[in-house]
C-alpha cells in the first residue's frame, strides 16, 4: 500500500509503505520494489510490526548508498523513513 | 445486480464459481448475474510450470478449457478488456464491445518481466512461462557441469520459487550423477535466504549441508555481455546456467489505463476494494498488497469476496475482512516439503519438511482444477 505524503524536505515527495502485520515479501523487499518507483532525493516511509526492520533496512540502505533518514517506534508499529540517492 | 469479472485465471475463477453457487437462486431469475471477461480460453495451472522446468510435467498437463471450469451459469467471454470506464461502470474489450456493472472485480494477475534489467532476458532461463520453462529444461537438461547462479527481482509472484527451484534442481543433478560437477550459487534481495524468517533459517541449514553458496543483499542491476550479473550493491556473479525469478510487473493494460503503478492497483487490505472506488475489487497478484503474489493467497481474497458480494446482495452489506491469509507449500527436494501458513495476525512456523507434504503437494496439483471450480 502506498501513500502519497510531504516529506521532512518540503520538495521532497514521501510515500508511505504500509506493511504492518505482513510476513511475506516483508518490509524490505518492499522497500527495495519501491525505492524503484520513485525519484531520487524522493522519501519513503516503512510501516513495519517486525522489529528487524529497524536493522535490515538500514543494513541494506547503507550498503547501497541511499540515506537513513530517520526511525521511530510508535506502539508496536516501526516507522523507518529513507531517501532515494541515487 | 451484475457482477463483471476481468481475468479468469486463479482468482477470478474461484471467485465466479463460489458466487454462482452462493447466488444460485437469484442467478436462475434473473435477479443477478455474473460475467466473465478473460484473455484466452484456456486456463493455465501455473505452479506447474516450476515441474516443466526440470522435465517432470509435459505442457498439456497444465491446461484445462476454461469455459469447463465454470458453472453454467457464469457468462464467459474470450475478449480481453481494454479500456476501464470506472466513472460510468463500464469495461471496453478488444472486439469493442461495452460491458456494464454493479460490482467490478480485477484479476487479471502479473507477469514475469526480464527485460526490466538489461541483459537479464538474453543470459538467463526461467519458469515463468510456458515457453521459458521449456527453454530451462533443455538447457539443464543440456548441463554438464560447472556453475548455477540463481538470481532474484523484486517483486515476484510464487516467493517459494528461488528456494524450490534451487532444491529441484539440486536433486535433479545429483540423481543424473553429476552433482560433484555442479557448483550452485543461490543469492537474494534481503539480508537472509528468505523472506520468511523461520523459512530462511531452515534454508540456511539445507544449503550448508548441500554445499550451496549465498550471497544475501543481492538485487540484480543488468548482466554484462558476458552474462556476468551485476548489482546494486556492487557485487558480481559469473556462472555457467544462470536461473532467474525475474521482477514482476502487472498487466499492460491496467497501466495504460493509470489504474495503478507498474501494473499493481492500489488496494485495501481487508475490503479488497480499490481505493477510492466504492464498487470495484481488486484479488490476486494486481493488488499492490504487500503479501505473497500466490495462487493460494488469490484464492483466500477469492473466498472473502464471494462471500460479501452475496452478502451486499443478500443482506445489503459485507460481512467478514480479509484476514491477509496465504498457505504456501515448499518443496525442499524431489520428495520432500513442508509448508507456510501465516496471515495478518500469526505469523509463520513451518515444520521439518517430510515426504507426506511433498505428496500431498503432488496430489494437490490434480486437485487444483476442483478447487478453481469452487469445490475445495
Ligand atoms: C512457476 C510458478 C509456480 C507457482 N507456484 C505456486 C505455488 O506453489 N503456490 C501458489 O500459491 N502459487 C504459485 N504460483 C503463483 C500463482 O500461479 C499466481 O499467484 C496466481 O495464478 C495468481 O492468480 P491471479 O488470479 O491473480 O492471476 P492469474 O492466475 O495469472 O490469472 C490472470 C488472468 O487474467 C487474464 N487476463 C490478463 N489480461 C487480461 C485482460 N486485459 N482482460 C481480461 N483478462 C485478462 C489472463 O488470461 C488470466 O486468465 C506460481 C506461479 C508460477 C509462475
Amino acid at each position: 500500500m502506498l501513500e502519497l505524503l510531504r516529506g521532512t524536505d518540503p520538495m521532497a515527495e514521501r510515500k508511505v509503505i504500509d506493511a504492518r502485520g505482513t510476513y511475506c515479501p516483508g518490509p524490505l523487499m518492499e522497500l527495495i520494489a519501491a525505492m524503484k518507483q520513485i525519484e531520487v532525493g524522493d522519501e519513503l516511509e516503512v510501516l513495519s510490526t517486525d522489529e528487524g526492520s529497524a536493522s535490515d533496512i538500514p543494513e541494506w540502505i547503507n550498503k547501497v548508498g541511499h540515506e537513513m533518514v530517520e526511525t521511530t517506534q510508535q506502539g508496536d508499529v516501526w516507522h523507518v523513513v529513507v531517501r532515494k540517492a541515487k | 445486480m451484475k457482477t463483471l469479472i476481468v481475468g479468469g485465471g486463479m482468482g477470478g475463477t474461484i471467485l465466479a464459481n463460489n458466487l454462482a453457487r452462493r447466488l444460485g437462486r437469484e442467478l436462475r431469475s434473473g435477479k443477478a448475474q455474473i460475467t466473465m471477461l478473460s484473455a484466452s480460453d484456456q486456463h493455465m495451472y501455473q505452479p506447474g510450470l516450476l515441474y516443466t522446468s526440470i522435465g517432470r510435467m509435459a505442457p498439456d498437463e497444465l491446461y484445462r478449457d476454461q469455459a469447463s471450469l465454470l458453472e453454467p451459469e457464469i457468462e464467459f467471454h474470450v475478449d480481453p478488456a481494454v479500456t476501464f470506464d470506472l466513472d460510468n461502470n463500464r469495461v471496453v474489450t478488444k472486439s469493442g464491445k461495452s460491458h456494464g456493472y454493479d460490482q467490478l472485480v480485477i484479476a487479471t494477475g502479473s507477469r514475469a518481466a526480464p527485460e526490466t534489467v538489461p541483459g537479464l532476458a538474453e543470459h538467463s532461463v526461467n519458469c515463468y512461462t510456458e515457453q521459458n520453462a521449456l527453454e530451462m529444461w533443455r538447457r539443464v537438461r543440456e548441463f554438464k557441469g560447472g556453475k548455477v547462479g540463481i538470481v532474484v527481482g523484486v517483486p515476484h509472484k510464487c516467493p517459494m520459487i528461488p528456494l524450490e527451484v534451487t532444491f529441484v534442481l539440486h536433486d535433479y543433478f545429483k540423481d543424473r550423477g553429476i552433482a560433484d560437477k555442479v557448483q550452485f550459487h543461490y543469492t537474494y534481495p534481503i539480508g537472509r535466504l528468505h523472506s520468511l524468517e523461520p523459512v530462511g533459517k531452515w534454508a540456511e541449514r539445507e544449503f550448508a549441508r548441500m554445499g550451496i553458496q549465498t550471497t544475501t543483499l543481492f538485487n540484480i542491476s543488468e548482466v554484462d555481455g558476458e552474462g556476468v550479473v551485476h548489482t546494486e550493491e556492487g557485487e558480481k556473479l559469473e556462472s555457467d546456467l544462470l536461473i532467474s525469478v525475474p521482477p514482476h510487473k502487472g498487466m499492460q493494460v491496467i497501466e495504460d489505463n493509470n489504474l495503478g503503478a507498474n501494473g499493481f492497483i492500489p488496494t485495501d487490505r481487508l475490503s479488497l476494494k480499490m481505493e477510492g472506488r466504492d464498487n470495484v475489487y481488486v484479488i490476486g497478484d494486481t493488488t499492490n498488497l504487500p503479501i505473497s503474489k500466490a495462487g493460494s493467497t488469490a484464492h483466500f481474497e477469492a473466498e472473502a469476496l464471494a462471500e460479501n458480494l452475496a452478502a451486499l446482495m443478500k443482506f445489503g452489506e459485507p460481512v467478514r475482512d480479509y484476514d491477509g491469509k496465504v498457505f504456501c507449500f515448499i518443496e525442499a527436494g524431489k520428495d520432500r516439503a513442508t509448508y507456510a501458513m501465516f496471515d495478518y495476525n500469526n505469523p509463520p512456523a513451518p515444520k521439518a519438511p517430510n515426504k507426506a507434504v511433498h505428496w500431498f503437494k503432488m496430489a494437490y496439483n490434480q486437485l487444483y482444477w476442483a478447487s478453481a471450480r469452487g469445490l475445495l
